[in-house]
């Protein structure tokens, strides 16, 4: 062909492309995945256990910075709200929390670790805020507060919190087994229109990015948790409601057994996580 | 008016400038807002001043009106060059005082 000035000036634009695009694929393959930049901090290490990490680790640096500092946690104002309930007399018979409990500290110590618990009562299990409304109206004589009451969340976090540090440690033995298995069979369930099961996101793409939010393993450890999307704390089963109307499944409602069932699941599941609550998450 | 939450460093060398961090919980009503069902002004209530006091002299000390946001967090930065306690004080319009205290030990 004719060399001219066209083809020499072609020429070079055509060299200049393929030198960017050979270092745009070399600084691509040295690029850190989200993932790995987000667990690179040294605080990760308390939270991961083998293969199993909590939230904590998938967090960005500065809400890591939020959740260390309980000055700046804003979920010790709630705290503080339920410690104030905890020390309140409630209902008729004129009892407060601590008239039978006493000292939290003391008596709280562990719960966050090991609920939800069987009730032989009612023969199901209960979490946390379902034992507290049970106690409130059979034992004090007062009405029920509501599961994402500032109440409810303070006294919550309160209590959770005197186990802060512990490992997760709940009981599937015995008449719990059932029970443990029925909240399996849920997160590996298909729903919604969507069609699809807790697991795809947080078994099967967990470190991977969804839109832009890094997906974690979906360990229960920390609630409950201020959710910055939240601007306010809120508990576990908030949480499953979310997530079942992102799959465009119809939720189910707070403290109810599919609910429960699953917390136990997933609370099993991670066994020997510190206790986080109150944590700070996305 | 619930606790308040005061962060002071325990120790600090002498000439040393410090950060002081203080959060009170508390709903700052503005006076603007109406209610919903009866569709009346809420009344302002809010904190309306904060010192704070090294050994009893002010060493930080504000007005605030109603557009502070609620649970007023205040940080600001002093330097010591003696030991001591700080002593913060929270008043709102309805007079009622929240108090807080915190010792630093200078070298």
């Amino acid at each position: 062909m004719k060399i001219t000035k066209w083809t020499f000036f072609s020429s070079i634009v055509g060299c200049v492309g393929v030198v960017i695009l050979g270092i745009g694929s070399v600084s691509g393959m040295n690029k850190k995945s989200e993932y790995e930049r987000r667990t690179e901090d040294p605080r990760n290490k308390k939270y991961t256990l083998g293969d199993k990490h909590s939230g904590y680790v998938v967090m960005t640096k500065q809400t890591r910075d939020m959740q260390d500092d309980d000055f700046s946690n804003p979920a010790f104002l709630w705290v503080d709200a339920g410690e104030a309930f905890w020390n309140k007399v409630q209902g008729s018979k004129g009892k407060s929390c601590a008239s039978c409990h006493k000292s939290a500290s003391k008596s709280m110590k562990g719960i966050g670790a090991t609920y939800p618990v069987y009730d032989k009562k009612t023969k199901k299990m209960v979490a946390l805020q379902a034992k507290i409304n049970s106690h409130l109206v059979d034992k004090m004589g007062a009405k029920k507060i509501k599961w994402e009451s500032k109440n409810m969340l303070g006294l919550a976090a309160y209590i959770n919190l005197q186990s802060r540090g512990m490992p997760m440690n709940v009981s599937i033995d015995g008449p719990a087994a059932k029970f443990y298995e029925a909240g399996k069979k849920f997160y590996n369930q298909r729903r919604g229109l969507l069609d699809m099961a807790c697991k795809h996101c947080h078994v099967d793409n967990a470190g991977k990015m969804i839109r832009s939010n890094l997906l974690s393993q979906g360990q229960a450890n920390g609630f409950p948790t201020y959710r910055l999307k939240w601007q306010k704390p809120g508990s576990l089963h908030r949480r499953f409601a979310g997530c079942n109307k992102q799959v465009r499944a119809k939720p189910y409602k707070r403290g109810s057994p599919e609910y429960t069932n699953l917390e136990l699941y997933m609370k099993h599941r991670a066994s020997g996580l510190p206790v986080e609550s109150p944590s700070v998450r996305n | 008016m619930a606790k308040a939450r005061v962060k002071v460093p325990a120790t600090a060398q002498k000439g040393e400038v410090i950060q002081i961090k203080t959060l009170i919980p508390h709903k700052m009503e503005t006076g603007r807002r109406k209610h919903k069902k009866t569709k009346k002004l809420i009344p302002q209530h809010i904190i309306n001043k904060f010192v704070c006091k090294f050994e009893g002299k002010d060493v930080f000390s504000a007005d605030l009106h109603a557009a502070v946001a609620a649970n007023p967090y205040m940080a600001f930065y002093t330097r010591v060059e003696k030991s001591g306690t700080f002593n913060f004080t929270w008043t709102d319009d309805k007079g009622k005082t929240v108090k807080a205290s915190k010792k630093i030990k200078v070298s």
